[in-house]
């Protein structure tokens, strides 16, 4: 049995969990000090041996991304959060800027001292308005602290740091995108190469990182490498939150060893919510491809999942129970990556937007079986073919329902309509009416 | 990111070109703070637009042009940014902005039910605005609190676990002018040019309010620590699972 490691939010239960007073209180910011007696390149070596990779999705290795760092460019560098969290199911980096956000901006200083840049963002998504006022807060708490600014704590090192609030657009937790919209212009994915590492902000080289890896440096530093590697599977070492949503019984943060099961997770949440079956589940948000029942026990590291044909993403677990019609979820997912395809890339805007119509069509009972064929030509065209990820993410749902559940597609067909009554679905769905009726 | 609406709502009086004299003095010092936050003027273009949105409630085209003005743009330059992003409203709207999630995870919970049931009550259809114009409705993607749905955004405030009842109740709050405090956030909300001006990058000194984190974020950690679970001490660090492997293989 996998036990919790509250790292991250080991502080949660405090009422003043935010307050520099309650983050100092648990050892915070004491990483900051022995960073800064560190040699930079000691921090990135440091990170590097952690074996931390990247908790926004893609799992790059952090320390090898602040190592792509052209040691002769004469330009500034700058250290760039993505904390534009938005990928459906998603919910880790909110609650944790929420209730720890002196983690996050311990986290900014000695990853900006490890790379040698003295200007850092924080990009957050706009639609988080108490979550903007805490980071703000968290920041000028550690200027007047002198954990930012000129000479942090005496060391001689400066670093300026900016919250910098979004405005709506998925497309920009895509890193190019992102410092595009940084830079004052519609967020829309950049060709790579030039990387970040080379050309990211204003041209200059650029190191961009999830919020929850960066808020996870501070523990590195302080416990060591071997600390952290004490944790998760030699390819995917540490810790990480898992984020249980929807049918289950206990939704909310787990913050556990990579490679703990969903079975192991489930059993901690209390299981799917009584009297219900696991149908399917997302193993990291809406762009890795959905695993059923039988996943149960895959270990959820970036190595077991990618085997298991998926992938761990964001650790964002949708769960849903046999009550969901799964046309109707993908069909929802489609809608969305439609809305928020960018239109820079051909195959990404208009295969998502023949793919609503498809699955609509679908869903309502108007569809045929060759629809199924048209929805996975479509996938074909659009993976693959675009300057992000965007639109390989939203293939991911599609292909992998029709594979687990083709029957069920072609249920709507035969029906001439969809089997599922949507309400039992519900969060209340389970409430008889006798109760007064909730809705 | 593209519904093609237009800037203006039709027949509506001439939209007016540019800020009053008044309000561009007014403004103008608050801008200066933004762009001087920047190593690059131009970064400050979506605070500043935000700026404006707090202004007028909406991003006109007298906004956009204190924008272009202050970061010596053309108006087409920042028109193509301000209607790329789904934040700035390109028509007036209400005090309150009530977005029901209606992504995948949140509709199948009930946020097609909730929005559903908010269209009959207040009698608008999505993106409008009730006719005492307090309450702009619209079904808004997934805002990040997946674990707490099904969501209501009101001037991107979190309402978790809606039902159909609350979220009538919350707007009926908000109609009648009642303190209405987010599940997670102040403990009032704020009006949506207030959140703008927050948004732009100004204080409004109520980050201490609320709770830090309410039961979902914090359902590992009470398990953990009924079960004393903890994180490794790396004075003390267990054997590599590869190592207990081999030991226990002997």
């Amino acid at each position: 049995m996998t036990a919790l490691t509250p790292i991250l939010s080991e502080n949660w239960d405090r009422p003043d969990s935010f307050t520099l007073e309650g983050y100092r209180d648990g050892g915070g910011y004491g990483a900051l000090r022995t960073a800064l007696g560190m040699e930079p390149d000691a921090i990135v070596d440091l990170v590097k041996k952690s074996g931390l990779r990247g908790r926004g999705g893609a799992g790059f290795p952090t320390g090898m991304k602040w190592g792509f760092l052209p040691p002769d460019n004469p330009n500034p560098r700058y250290l760039v959060v993505n904390a534009d969290e938005s990928e459906p199911g998603t919910c880790k980096d909110i609650p944790l800027m929420l209730a720890n956000p002196h983690a996050l901006v311990e986290g900014v200083v000695i990853a900006s001292y490890a790379i040698k840049s003295h200007q850092a963002f924080i990009y957050v998504r706009g639609e988080v308005l108490h979550v903007i006022r805490r980071l703000r807060r968290a920041v000028a708490e550690a200027y007047e602290a002198g954990l930012l600014g000129k000479d942090i704590l005496g060391s001689g090192y400066d670093l300026d740091l900016v919250v910098h609030a979004g405005a709506g657009a998925y497309i920009c937790g895509e890193e190019t995108a992102l410092l595009d919209s940084l830079e004052g212009y519609r967020g829309q994915p950049r060709l790579k190469p030039p990387f970040p590492a080379v050309a990211g902000l204003y041209a200059s080289p650029t190191v961009v990182n999830n919020v929850e890896s960066i808020a996870s440096v501070p523990s590195i530093v302080a416990n060591g490498a071997e600390w952290f590697t004490s944790m998760g599977t030699e390819k995917s070492a540490g810790f990480g939150f898992f984020s249980l949503s929807g049918h289950v019984a206990n939704p909310g943060q787990y913050e556990a060893p990579l490679g703990i099961t969903l079975r192991e997770l489930l059993d901690m949440a209390g299981g799917i919510r009584p009297g219900h079956q696991l149908k399917f589940w997302t193993p990291g948000g809406s762009s890795t491809p959905i695993f059923t029942e039988e996943h149960l026990d895959t270990p959820l590291d970036f190595e077991s999942v990618g085997a298991a044909g998926s992938m761990l993403g964001t650790r964002a677990l949708q769960i849903f129970d046999e009550t969901t019609c799964v046309v109707r979820a993908v069909g929802r997912w489609i809608a969305f990556y439609a809305h928020e395809s960018c239109g820079k890339c051909t195959p990404c805007r208009e295969g998502n937007f023949w793919m609503v119509q498809v699955l609509e069509r679908l869903e309502r009972g108007e569809g045929t079986e060759a629809d199924l064929d048209k929805l996975l030509d479509i996938c074909d065209n659009l993976l693959g073919r675009s300057f992000c990820a965007l639109g390989d993410g939203a293939t991911s749902p599609v292909t992998s329902s029709i594979k687990y559940f083709r029957q069920e597609y072609i249920d709507h067909v035969e029906r001439g309509g969809c089997p599922f009554d949507h309400a039992r679905a519900t969060l209340w769905g389970d409430q008889t009416t006798t109760t007064g009726g909730q809705q | 990111m593209s519904d093609h609406e237009t800037t203006e709502t039709a027949g509506a009086e001439e939209p007016r070109e540019a800020f009053p004299a008044e309000v561009t003095a007014r403004l103008e010092p608050d801008a200066k703070e933004i762009i001087s936050r920047y190593p690059r003027p131009r970064s400050a273009l979506l605070p500043l637009l935000h700026l404006v949105q707090s202004e007028e409630g909406y991003v006109s085209k007298a906004g956009m042009r204190f924008c272009a003005d202050q970061l010596d743009l053309t108006l087409a330059e920042v028109n193509a940014v301000a209607t790329f992003y789904t934040m700035y409203r390109r028509r007036p709207g209400g005090d309150y902005q009530v977005g029901v999630c209606t992504n995948t995870l949140c509709a199948v919970m009930g946020g097609d039910e909730i929005f559903q049931s908010l269209k009959e009550h207040l009698g608008v259809g999505n993106n409008e605005t009730t006719e005492d114009g307090k309450v702009t409705l619209e079904h808004v993607e997934c805002n990040a609190a997946c674990d707490f749905a099904p969501v209501v955004m009101v001037n991107w405030e979190f309402f978790d676990n809606q039902t159909p009842q609350s979220a009538r109740e919350l707007v009926d709050g908000l109609r009648l002018g009642e303190d209405v405090a987010p599940t997670r956030g102040p403990a009032s909300l704020c009006t949506w040019k207030q959140a703008s001006r927050v948004l732009a990058g100004f204080e409004d000194g109520r980050a201490g309010e609320g709770v830090q984190a309410a039961a979902p974020s914090l359902a590992g950690l009470r398990l953990a620590r009924e079960r004393g679970w903890t994180a490794p001490d790396p004075a003390n660090l267990p054997p590599k699972p590869s190592e207990q492997g081999e030991e226990d293989a002997k």
